[in-house]
């Protein structure tokens, strides 16, 4: 049974958690995930979840304390943004070394400097490289919905990563939208009692060492079984999204591809903005123009086989970077997708708009901006300028 | 009270395998830690440092018990997670063993970049001990001044050199600021003392809530003393009053040990080469000024613990 109710991207985070009800949770407060963690130490003060909660310090603590809160053989999530994450940043990395199942809301905001409270994908995109899985969402119902599959992702045994779910700060966090959600008992069926798969802490009897020093003689086999652990996420997390459609019908992909199948123009884009894409599609579709729309949803692993295929027929590409690299060669979403096409059987021209920094608004014109651009480098077939930033004063 | 006999013929959760230097305090620390803990089951968590680089180095461990190592500065906070899961196990009926926690760290693990990781921990009062295995440097990376390292001693950032004697400041002090945080057991102790440490350790085992142990752990390549004299390094701090035994039990002061004769600070300065620059001539002044900074502490603590 499913219900439709109307609530803010926080609250349903916050919502998703209470029903996911882990066994800890190690939070510490940042715009604009700040009501997440708000929400849910009123549902611990009002004993509706049994998770202990730790009011941590810090996040560099939140997420040392969910470290050990999992390696402990239970159930641990914390939820951040920003400087929060940047802050845990050496734990993230051996949260995922330890190959341990931690699921974390992130709500995306920018990284100081200048200190910025409003959505971009700089925090995260830093993060790319950490080992976790990243499942960015365009709406309140897939952060809802991205949420609840993440814990039978990072718990499968083929997977056991952490993984993290991203919206976008304030677009997302703080509008209201209407969203159906799954009662208590089926979302706890879904995500199932938790087994450990990595030895506990707490079995003092088989006493385990959990983070030895490993040098050049076995530190490499450690990070080539992380690396296999990525690459065998991506059929589980297709498999937990066929067994989440079969219960609630909302399909999910490692991207979604929006008349995508017979376009000419593709814009490539994360989260948020996709929705203000889809409208200019219509748009253009309705004026015979053949646009089309990629937003992707599973970043890490990078799905870049599946992303190749329904790109390689189309004649212009534009990827729109939410984050700059300072490579001096365009945002991570960017290379990352140039890069996946190189192996494509035919090569279209790709080109990288960065937008948004900082929660700068990203409206239909900048949009309508992009696939009219896509329009020329279709017709010469030439890109004049590879890297450009939308809507800056330049 | 055990004798030392009967104390080295227990087995404990920490073995002779590991690889720390000949002479080395620190493990000597842990031993009496693990006699002190006997057979209760302990998680013990490991801050990044001379003691966890040389006990864990894969695929071997010097650890019997369950232990982990996540970083340097937030062993008292992964433990926190460690003993709250432990918590809500119990709560759910899936766990029904006593197991207690204990935290290892360094002192720069645990006075400088740990201290807010810590201070977090104690405050938010999780049923835990945590010892400062306390060698006063950065000994892993090569004998850095900590926050905990002596006034006045030789080391790689603090060198003695011909402008600068050494560290400058006086060293920090961490037990106090641990009695400050009101938790119910604070203490300090010394190997050489080991009735004292284990007594200590035991009733830190057994409050409820959370607990801190300082320890003094001699390190002979950054004290440069004759590696025979580890523990009698520890016997003259106490013996000198540099590093006194002492508890604070529920807000309670109280002296532990008190030395019949307090003996110059210079016995004990001598034997190590790092402050081997202060024993000339010139620098006489500086020999006196440390000797009066120590009385005046030990003044100070006398008085904390109603002896004076
Ligand atoms: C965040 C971070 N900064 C620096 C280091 C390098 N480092 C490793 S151990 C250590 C010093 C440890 O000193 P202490 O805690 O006193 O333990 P000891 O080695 O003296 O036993 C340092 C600086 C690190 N591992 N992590
Ligand atoms: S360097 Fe010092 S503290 Fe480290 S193992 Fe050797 S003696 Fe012990
Ligand atoms: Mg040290």
């Amino acid at each position: 049974m499913q219900e439709r109710i109307a609530l803010t991207g926080n609250e349903a985070m916050a919502l998703a958690m209470k029903q996911i009800n882990p066994d800890v949770v190690a939070a510490y407060p940042i715009t604009p995930q700040t009501e997440i963690v708000q929400i849910f130490s009123d549902y611990v003060a009002n004993g509706r979840v049994k998770t202990e909660f730790i009011t941590v310090e810090s996040e560099h603590s939140a997420m040392s304390a969910t470290v050990g809160a999992a390696s402990s053989g239970v159930r641990a999530m914390t939820a951040t943004s920003s400087q929060g994450l940047a802050l845990m940043w050496e734990v993230v990395y051996i949260a995922a070394s330890n190959r341990l199942p931690i699921v974390m809301p992130v709500v995306n905001r920018a990284l100081s400097g200048p200190i910025n409270i409003h959505g971009d994908h700089s925090d995260t995109m830093g993060a790319r490289d950490s080992g976790w899985i990243q499942i960015y969402s365009e709406n309140t119902q897939e952060a809802y919905d991205n949420l609840i599959q993440a814990v039978r992702i990072a718990e499968h045994p083929d997977v056991l990563l952490p993984v993290m779910v991203m919206m976008d700060g304030f677009i997302i966090s703080h509008a209201m939208e209407n969203l159906f959600i799954l009662s208590d008992q089926d979302v706890q069926k879904f995500v199932g009692e938790f087994k450990p798969h990595r030895p506990s802490l707490l079995d003092v009897d088989n006493p385990v060492t959990v983070g030895p020093l490993a040098l050049y003689d076995y530190y490499m086999e450690f990070k080539r079984q992380q690396a296999e652990a990525m690459r065998g996420a991506k059929p589980v997390i297709l498999e937990v999204a066929k067994e989440y459609a079969e219960l609630t019908g909302r399909k999910y992909g490692l991207f979604d591809a929006y008349k995508l199948d017979d376009a000419d123009l593709a814009i490539v884009v994360l989260s948020s903005t996709a929705g203000t894409a889809r409208y200019v599609v219509d748009e253009l579709r309705e004026k015979g123009i053949k646009a089309g729309l990629l937003k992707l949803r599973v970043f890490r692993p990078f799905p870049y086989e599946e992303l190749a295929q329904v790109l390689a027929d189309r004649k212009a590409i534009a990827v729109m970077d939410r984050a700059d690299s300072y490579s001096a060669f365009g945002g991570p979403l960017f290379t990352e997708v140039r890069s996946a096409m190189y192996d494509a059987k035919k090569r279209p021209p790709i080109v990288n708009y960065i937008y948004g920094l900082g929660g700068r608004d990203v409206n239909l014109d900048h949009i309508r901006k992009v696939y009219n651009d896509l329009v020329e480098i279709a017709r010469t077939g030439e890109v004049t300028q590879l890297v450009n930033y939308l809507g800056v004063r330049e | 009270m055990a004798n030392l006999k009967q104390l080295s013929e227990l087995e404990g959760f920490f073995t002779p395998g590991h690889r720390m230097c000949a002479g080395c305090v620190a493990p000597v620390v842990v031993r009496q830690v693990a006699m002190a803990a006997g057979d209760t089951p302990v998680v013990v968590a490991n801050a990044t440092g001379c003691l966890e680089v040389a006990s864990t180095i894969f695929p071997y461990t010097a650890w019997r018990c369950s232990w982990i190592h996540n970083a340097f500065e937030n062993t008292a906070a992964t433990l926190s997670g460690v003993e709250t899961a432990y918590r809500a196990l119990k709560k759910q009926g899936k766990i029904n063993k006593d197991i207690k926690f204990i935290a290892f760290g360094g002192d720069g693990g645990t006075y400088d970049i740990g201290l807010q990781s810590l201070s977090g921990a104690m405050e938010r009062g999780h049923n835990m001990v945590y010892i400062c295995y306390d060698n006063g440097a950065y000994m892993n990376t090569g004998i850095q001044r900590s926050s905990a390292t002596p006034q006045f001693a030789d080391t790689t950032t603090s060198p003695a050199g011909k402008v600068i004697p050494g560290k400058v400041q006086w060293r920090k002090d961490l037990t106090a600021i641990m009695a400050a945080h009101n938790i119910p057991y604070v203490a300090q102790v010394a190997p050489s003392h080991f009735n004292d440490l284990i007594a200590k350790v035991q009733k830190a085992l057994a409050v409820d809530g959370p607990a801190f142990i300082n320890a003094l752990a001699p390190c002979p390549r950054g004290w440069r003393y004759d590696t025979r004299e580890g523990v009698e390094m520890t016997r003259l701090a106490v013996e000198t009053c540099y590093w006194p035994l002492y508890e604070v039990e529920n807000g309670e002061w109280r002296l532990t040990y008190k030395p019949r004769e307090k003996k110059p600070l210079v016995e004990w300065l001598k034997k190590q080469g790092r402050f081997r620059h202060l024993f000339t001539e010139e620098n006489k002044p500086l020999l006196e000024e440390f000797q009066q900074r120590v009385d005046r502490e030990w003044e100070k603590l006398l008085k904390r613990c109603g002896e004076a």
